[in-house]
């Protein structure tokens, strides 16, 4: 039956091609909370728990049983979305994530949206331009990004644009204390704001997250602007752009119908590594600019060595970055049509 | 006369001559061998250098903007930012180079076997490096570090077991295309073992493009150790190390004590710099169709 509709059967495979990598990632944070040195039940119990309390942390876990029988636990209660307690917070750690995401999606989604519009423009540029100021621009564009540590890129930027210029206001999380944060509909203070209809407030929350998502573009920046480059100029030298250029089909035609559509497909790739590269430096940024996102959640819990905070964090992410490819290798369909996953 | 000793070039001045004449072309790769002789140095001579000890406090003498006896500045407890980031240069590079070894030999191993037998330890393999790779690499790292425990040797760990993946894919797809290959079919009818036939038949032909990763890589593990100790992972404070130096100073940056974490900050920029110059370099050296 499904073979009568080859897109739907397509998109199948690849939403069954996702389920081992799933588990994979679940054994792997499975070992990531066992692994603690010592006895995990100790670390779980808290500081200050008497020989009594780890006990009964040891028996609430499920630490006496054995390692499969705790799995078997553990995606029991990750089915039911409990990432367990987080001891810093006394909250659930699933309930802590939930509650700060939407700052950490708000930033890297405003970076990966201003890297994308420059640098998609840039690498285009510097593809049909070889050899002039844009491609040299590109060039150390590209090395410079992959180069700088985004704690440091973060750090300078405040530097000159707080301390020296005065027109970014103070580092310190998503809104100034003068402002109340906007009734919470989507969580992104930006889109809450708006839908209020509180601009002041809007500015105030755009003012924050500029040089956060200025830093973060920065560094995602450079993977983007290479690809388009690269693939911008295999796709300007292949055939059918000549055939395309002799039928005498304008420049604008021959570059964005033909060449850009093509080379669209290595660029998307690209966005896959760029996220995974996003989440993490995400977590540097946050903790540069005292952003109230999950990134610095699991900093703070490293600290005081909330490991069930941290691994709830780590997995979240895990899950995340799964569910951004599929949504990725999703697109590719939509972009090319040649591609049917059937045929791998 | 000359003609004879132009023709009897050996193979050796050939392949000299190819690496002269890149190098030539691109100055950039001269400089970048410049850069890396120079991390090197410091690195090996820079702790018995420095004109300050890099634990030595001065209370008395904090905060101080750079001058010329102190040429980075004080930090907030009168230690020599200088003395301090030079003598942090060993600590970063050993981190990331014994980090990149171990996913060197340990991704080499496992690509070698993946690549030379296949069957059910390839696709285990591949199962477990596409588990590796769907986390956010610097998150596992993080996580990693946490389930092991607070130490440099566990960020070393960490680095190895994200770079790895790279590494082990990267020599599978090597040894698999060549273990069919004519030479490998003549050492084998020559009365060689499998793992003889491997690591003298074919693996040094996955050399030279493991090279330009390691180079790439070096770079991406100091990013990573730095990111790590920034976050407050792995070195401990009064540790001279370029990162957790960035951390501390970003606590002065506010108040316009830029020196803290500048300097820092630049030198750690310079080596992952150097090793992403180097990197570029030595693929347009093995490979020079693959430059973008």
């Amino acid at each position: 039956m499904l073979t009568s509709f080859p897109r739907l059967r397509a998109i199948l495979l690849r939403l069954a091609q996702a389920i081992p990598v799933v588990i994979g990632v679940v054994v792997i944070s499975f070992l990531l909370t066992r692994a603690l040195p010592g006895d995990p039940a100790v670390y779980f119990a808290g500081v200050a728990a008497d020989e009594a309390s780890i006990e009964e942390t040891r028996v609430a876990m499920g630490l006496d049983k054995s390692l499969p029988v705790q799995f078997v636990r553990y995606v029991g209660d990750l089915l039911q979305g409990d990432l367990g307690q987080s001891l810093s917070s006394g909250r659930p750690v699933a309930t802590d994530l939930a509650n700060r995401l939407p700052a950490s999606l708000e930033l890297t989604l405003t970076a990966l949206i201003l890297a994308v519009v420059i640098a998609v423009p840039l690498g285009i540029l510097a593809a049909t331009r070889p050899g002039t100021w844009v491609d040299h621009l590109c060039r150390v564009v590209v090395t410079a990004g992959v180069s700088l540590p985004t704690f440091f890129t973060g750090i300078l930027l405040i530097y000159i644009f707080y301390y020296l210029m005065g027109i970014a206001p103070s580092p310190l999380g998503r809104l100034d204390f003068i402002y109340l944060s906007p009734d919470h509909v989507t969580g992104f203070y930006l889109i809450d704001a708006a839908l209020m209809g509180d601009w002041e407030t809007w500015r105030g929350a755009a003012k924050q997250l500029v040089l956060p998502a200025a830093t973060l573009a920065l560094f995602t920046l450079a993977p983007i602007a290479r690809m388009t480059r690269a693939a911008m100029l295999t796709a300007l030298s292949s055939d059918y752009i000549r055939t395309a250029k002799a039928a005498g089909l304008s420049n604008g035609t021959v570059l964005y119908r033909y060449a850009f559509r093509n080379s669209l497909l290595p660029v998307v790739t690209t966005l896959g590594m760029v996220f995974s590269f996003a989440l993490g430096a995400n977590v540097l940024v946050e903790k540069v600019f005292a952003w109230p996102g999950i990134g610095s959640y699991a900093v703070e819990a490293l600290v005081v060595s909330d490991y069930a905070a941290v691994q709830g964090f780590v997995l979240a992410m895990a899950l995340l970055f799964v569910a951004l490819n599929l949504v990725i290798d999703l697109l590719y369909t939509t972009i090319d049509p040649r591609i049917g996953f059937g045929a791998q | 006369m000359s003609d004879t000793t132009s023709t009897d070039l050996p193979r050796q001045e050939g392949t000299l001559d190819h690496v002269l004449y890149v190098l030539r072309a691109n100055p950039v790769t001269l400089i970048a061998f410049g850069m890396f002789a120079f991390l090197i140095l410091s690195a090996l001579f820079g702790p018995a250098l420095v004109p300050y000890d890099p634990l030595a406090t001065n209370a008395s003498n904090a905060l101080q903007p750079p001058s010329w006896a102190h040429w980075f500045g004080t930090d907030q407890i009168g230690r020599d930012v200088f003395s301090r980031v030079i003598v942090a240069t060993r600590l970063d590079l050993t981190i990331s180079v014994a980090a990149v070894a171990i996913s060197f030999v340990v991704g080499s191993v496992l690509g070698c076997i993946a690549g030379y037998w296949g069957g059910w330890p390839d696709i285990i393999l591949n199962r477990f490096l596409d588990t590796i790779m769907a986390f956010p690499l610097f998150v596992l790292a993080m996580g990693i570090v946490a389930a092991l425990g607070n130490t440099v040797e566990n960020i070393i760990y960490a680095t190895a077991i994200i770079n790895m993946p790279f590494y082990a894919r990267l020599v599978r797809s090597e040894v698999n295309i060549r273990r069919d290959a004519g030479f490998v079919r003549a050492a084998k009818l020559a009365g060689n073992s499998d793992i003889r036939v491997l690591a003298t038949q074919i693996f040094p032909n996955a050399l030279p493009p493991m090279m330009v990763q390691v180079s790439l890589n070096l770079g991406w593990a100091i990013l990573n150790a730095a990111g790590l100790s920034f976050i407050g992972l792995g070195v401990s404070p009064p540790t001279a190390e370029w990162g957790i130096m960035v951390a501390e100073g970003a606590n002065f940056i506010v108040s316009g004590e830029w020196w803290l974490a500048v300097f820092p900050g630049l030198w750690l920029m310079f080596a992952v710099f150097t090793f992403n110059l180097l990197g570029d370099g030595l693929r347009d050296i093995v490979d020079p169709r693959k430059r973008t």
